[in-house]
């Protein structure tokens, strides 16, 4: 090899990877997407808080309605998690009191706690299924306080000028109710704009979209959210209001506040 | 006569609350000026109005078929102000098995938190603690267990206790110091609803024949206090217990075997609660010290005990829970209660095994509850099941149907004294 086809070689080589640079820094391996997605939609700050009004629409269209109060804290980004949800509507559950400490490692299960205050009992919840439905709405605990990321593996299917599309595939099917689901996520700020999931049989069933995003305190922050159920045919929207980061929330997170809460999670 | 008219009574009032009910549903709620009103006093006003009726299923000779009749209207008042909360409940029924309205303050209470590691709630309130489900070790505040067995709703086990609560956090521990200043007994059965067995007649009593006692109404005398200092090891929750006070239900007879009395009592336990597998479990023991029979020979007292429970819950099924309980009581001095007993008198054995088992299950979107409550002792032979179905129509309105099945070999065990007692019951309540 001449010296001239050499330094060709080289440039050409160098060329190659530069494209190749240009292209991963446009277009970001799957594991940094699906983590940055994981902390805009469950980690944003140290801390948060939001008053939470939910309707669940029959398919029917008979409504019910739910209103809490939702504090979150993390101990480690893309972590642990500490949450807790103050309902105040329907009155039959006006004052009860949930408490997750979510644990992200795999072999650990979450702490649960439910305080019933017309019994005055603080119980402890058997961790169980987290894909059960949350307070009898087609949201479930999973999409409430995320999934574990290590659950899946992902896959970058699709880039399009706006968007980012994963398949997320169980590495345990047997442990959901679905064979995978996709994502698209916005490309400027990483928020998940719509998950579809899929049954055994390939067919769509589920979707989760938000419908309204807002930045507040210079966060990416879905306001209005809405699930799908295609089997069932109900929907449960959520709407986020009076959406608070960084409060340097103290410890609140511990059983003692679950019978009588502190002021910041009750209003 | 009387009993068509009172059924016609209840239907009508149900059809009342059903009426609310769905013209609440079609229409914007209007302004209640009830609720304007305390709207201006910023004070959250809830409550719930509800007909229940149930009947035995089989005939008792000491009580009427109709176990339970009333329409009841709770109200629930809180308010928080800069110092604290007030919270005020209470419940205002027709009872139409014993012919009385009746006011149930149910709490009147103040709570402050003077500091992030004080709280203090004083007045009227329901007090619970421990890790027994519908079984009781340290819990010794007062239950109603006449409303349990003749099928209230199961908010009304637990009866209010006039007192004050202390809680005190601190780094390595939390102490609760709950101070009743005049002893608040159980509302225990007496036979006003729920017959049972008299051992002092030797059978079966019931409305005719209600068990006499010398309460205790001694003002700071008579008083009760009940410690537990607890805290979280990685989320393990242990606790140390005390009580110094009485005998909940009574727990003997006074020297002429005229009226059942309720003996001093001092109980000292300890409890652990936390993960255990894919399910919670839980440990709870405690010392019965019946102070006023400490060598067992006094056959009208109540001899000392000790008690032990295990239990276990867990997910076993999509929105389906078993939960499951072991608990024991022990007669301490067995020796010299045997040696005491009068002759003919039924004998208690030294051991009572009670095992529990609860399923509950989860239908159309959470809105049906499905529970089986179901208490077994092998030693008495005997066993209390609570089936209960309760279907939220709406975010207002729920119906529930249940029943307590009371079954036994003997008719002094613990249960089986209840059998006559098996009833079904029918609820509508409308909540706002």
């Amino acid at each position: 090899m001449t010296r001239t086809q050499t330094i060709t070689l080289l440039s050409l080589v160098i060329a190659l990877s530069a494209v190749g640079t240009v292209h991963s820094a446009d277009v970001p391996d799957v594991q940094t997407i699906v983590n940055k997605t994981n902390i805009v939609a469950y980690y944003q700050a140290d801390d948060g808080k939001a008053k939470v009004k939910m309707t669940i629409t029959d398919k029917r269209g008979q409504k019910r309605n739910r209103e809490f109060i939702i504090l979150r804290q993390d101990v480690a980004d893309g972590g642990d998690q500490n949450y807790f949800v103050y309902f105040q509507k329907p009155s039959d559950v006006r004052r009860m009191t949930y408490m997750v400490h979510k644990h992200a490692a795999m072999d650990k299960d979450d702490d649960r706690w439910l305080y019933m205050p017309a019994l005055d009992v603080v119980n402890r919840i058997a961790a169980g299924d987290k894909r059960t439905s949350f307070v009898g709405s087609d949201f479930l605990y999973e999409d409430v306080s995320g999934r574990s990321l290590d659950e899946d593996t992902h896959e970058l299917i699709e880039t399009t000028d706006t968007a980012f599309i994963v398949k997320n595939v169980p590495k345990k099917p047997d442990s959901v109710e679905f064979s995978y689901y996709t994502v698209v996520i916005d490309r400027a700020n990483y928020v998940p704009t719509k998950m579809e999931f899929f049954d055994k049989t390939g067919k769509l069933y589920r979707t989760i979209e938000s419908k309204e995003v807002k930045t507040i305190q210079g966060f990416p922050t879905v306001t209005k959210s809405v699930v799908q159920d295609l089997k069932t045919g109900s929907k449960t929207e959520m709407e986020f209001s009076g959406v608070k980061y960084d409060l340097k929330l103290k410890n609140v997170f511990q059983e003692r506040y679950l019978r009588r809460p502190p002021r910041e999670a009750m209003r | 006569m009387i009993r068509s008219h009172r059924v016609k009574t209840v239907l009508l009032l149900a059809m009342v609350v059903l009426a609310t009910a769905a013209s609440g549903q079609d229409e914007e709620p209007q302004e209640d000026p009830v609720q304007a009103f305390f709207d201006k006093l910023e004070t959250e006003y809830h409550g719930f109005y509800e007909v229940r009726s149930g009947y035995r299923l089989q005939n008792d000779p000491q009580e009427k078929d109709m176990s339970i009749m009333e329409a009841r209207y709770q109200f629930d008042l809180f308010s928080m102000r800069d110092w604290g909360d007030v919270k005020i409940k209470g419940d205002v029924y027709g009872d139409g098995v014993e012919e009385k309205g009746v006011f149930d303050l149910r709490e009147a209470n103040l709570f402050a938190r003077p500091t992030d590691s004080l709280d203090v709630k004083l007045g009227r309130q329901v007090l619970t603690w421990g890790t027994g489900d519908l079984i009781f070790i340290n819990d010794l505040f007062p239950k109603d267990w006449q409303s349990f067995f003749v099928g209230r709703d199961v908010e009304y086990l637990k009866a209010p206790s006039d007192a004050a609560k202390i809680s005190l956090f601190m780094d390595w521990a939390n102490l609760d110091i709950a101070y009743t200043p005049e002893f608040d007994s159980d509302r225990f059965i007496s036979g006003e609803r729920i017959s049972y067995w008299n051992p002092v007649l030797g059978g079966p009593a019931g409305e005719n024949n209600t068990l006499s006692t010398e309460r205790r109404r001694e003002f700071f005398e008579e008083d009760e206090l009940a410690l537990r200092l607890y805290r979280n090891i990685k989320n393990y929750e242990l606790a140390l217990y005390g009580y110094w006070g009485y005998w909940k239900s009574p727990g003997g007879f006074n020297p002429t075997m005229t009226a059942a009395v309720f003996p001093e009592l001092y109980v000292y336990g300890a409890s652990l609660r936390g993960n255990v597998g894919k399910g919670i479990g839980n440990a709870e023991m405690g010392y019965y010290d019946s102070t006023d029979d400490r060598s067992g020979d006094d056959p009208r007292i109540n001899n000392s005990e000790m008690r032990y429970l295990v239990g276990y819950k867990q997910e076993i099924g999509r929105n389906l829970t078993a939960g499951v309980q072991y608990y024991i009581e022990q007669m301490l001095d067995y020796d010299a209660y045997e040696d005491n007993q009068p002759a003919g008198m039924a004998k208690r054995d030294e051991f009572r095994h009670l095992t529990a088992l609860r399923l509950t299950k989860l239908l159309m979107n959470q809105n049906l509850n499905l529970s089986l409550f179901t208490y077994y002792s092998p030693s008495d032979e005997d066993v209390y099941l609570r089936p209960v179905a309760n279907y939220k129509a709406s975010d207002n309105l729920s119906v529930e149907v249940g029943a307590n099945f009371f079954c036994g070999d003997e008719p002094y065990t613990f249960f089986g004294q209840f059998e006559d007692n098996t009833n079904a019951y029918l609820a509508v309540r409308y909540s706002f």
